[in-house]
């Protein structure tokens, strides 16, 4: 059984069982509940479309190469802070993300920059940020996150360097 | 915006690969797109049953501004056993903060959710970035949602002084 299916099935159980304890409360809580559910997925649909049609083009002008080269090993600070704007910077997908993380590590780049990179990443790549997060959240929570986030790959990079791992 | 931007690119990708290229990166998010499309639903819906059965007033106490570190842990343990991506995890955020939690034990769920949420690890980061790199990046990054959503707060109450605007 794939990993995938098995968070579909977990989603979809998550699903059900708030669904149950909604249906539970009463009926009109479940209608409302699905209109109002229903009603946001239409109206995130195209934006996700947007998104997830559109990041393909995009990451397909960005060379990764650039990104990678911005890694480079044994950088020290700079290239922890290098690594945290490619990291910000970088577009797509979880496969994008992380393959140029894993492409960074065998080309020779420091861990705590490579550890700095992949969450500087999830914490606030700027494509997730306008195509993912914005649509589902208040803008004003959004930028406010994505500001009190940004020492956190630094602490995590020099979590890196004082345990000397991974 | 994004609009523009997208253009552009496919643009740039039609004048470096032809036609084939632009096409090419149609079909594969066409595919993606259909493939995620259930899972935006199941968010949706949980984010709203989530919105309608939570309590305010009890989610106030254990997520609001003065939950303390209780409710920045309590919001750290529910991003990290959140299930599916970033289709699930925004819309309950957004359910969490319509429903009295503060921006502090949001940010650590949301913060939680992505550098120590099991989903994308192991779907994503296993197979490409290897065990090894994978513990040791979670590990180091157990602090970090509680880190954050006591900065949040401790900024928010400071932007923001007389609650929210």
């Amino acid at each position: 059984m794939s990993a995938a299916l098995i968070i579909d099935i977990i989603l979809w159980g998550s699903v059900a069982a708030v669904g149950f304890i909604a249906f539970q409360r009463g009926r009109l809580v479940l209608t409302s509940s699905l209109r109002e559910g229903t009603m946001d997925f239409i109206n995130i649909v195209p934006r996700i479309a947007l998104g997830v049609i559109g990041s393909g083009y995009i990451a397909a002008v960005i060379p990764q190469e650039i990104i990678t080269g911005w890694l480079g090993p044994d950088s020290g600070w700079l290239g922890v802070l290098t690594a945290v704007i490619a990291g910000a910077a970088t577009p797509g997908g979880p496969v994008v993300g992380f393959s140029i993380g894993a492409v960074a590590m065998k080309a020779g780049g420091g861990a705590p920059q490579v550890i700095a990179y992949v969450i500087a990443w999830a914490l606030f790549a700027f494509q997730r940020l306008l195509l993912w997060e914005i649509p589902f959240m208040p803008a004003r929570f959004v930028w406010f996150r994505a500001a009190v986030s940004l020492p956190f790959p630094f602490v995590a990079a020099a979590i890196a360097m004082a345990i000397g791992k991974p | 915006m994004i609009g523009v931007l997208v253009a552009v690119s496919a643009t740039l990708v039609w004048r470096r690969d032809g036609i084939g290229g632009v096409t090419e990166i149609l079909t594969r998010d066409l595919a993606l797109f259909g493939g995620i499309l259930p899972r935006v639903l199941a968010g949706c819906l949980l984010g709203a049953f989530i919105a309608e059965i939570l309590p305010h007033e009890k989610v106030s106490r254990s997520l609001g501004p003065s939950s303390g570190l209780k409710g920045l842990l309590i919001g750290t343990a529910f991003g990290a056993i959140l299930p599916g991506g970033p289709f699930t995890a925004y819309p309950v955020a957004s359910a969490l903060l319509t429903v009295g939690a503060d921006f502090g034990a949001t940010i650590a769920m949301v913060v939680s959710w992505t550098l120590i949420g099991y989903g994308r690890a192991v779907a994503w980061e296993l197979p490409i970035m290897g065990t090894d790199f994978t513990l040791w990046r979670i590990v180091i990054s157990l602090p970090l949602p509680v880190l954050a959503g006591a900065l949040g707060r401790f900024v928010y109450v400071r932007m923001y002084p007389k609650g929210a605007p």
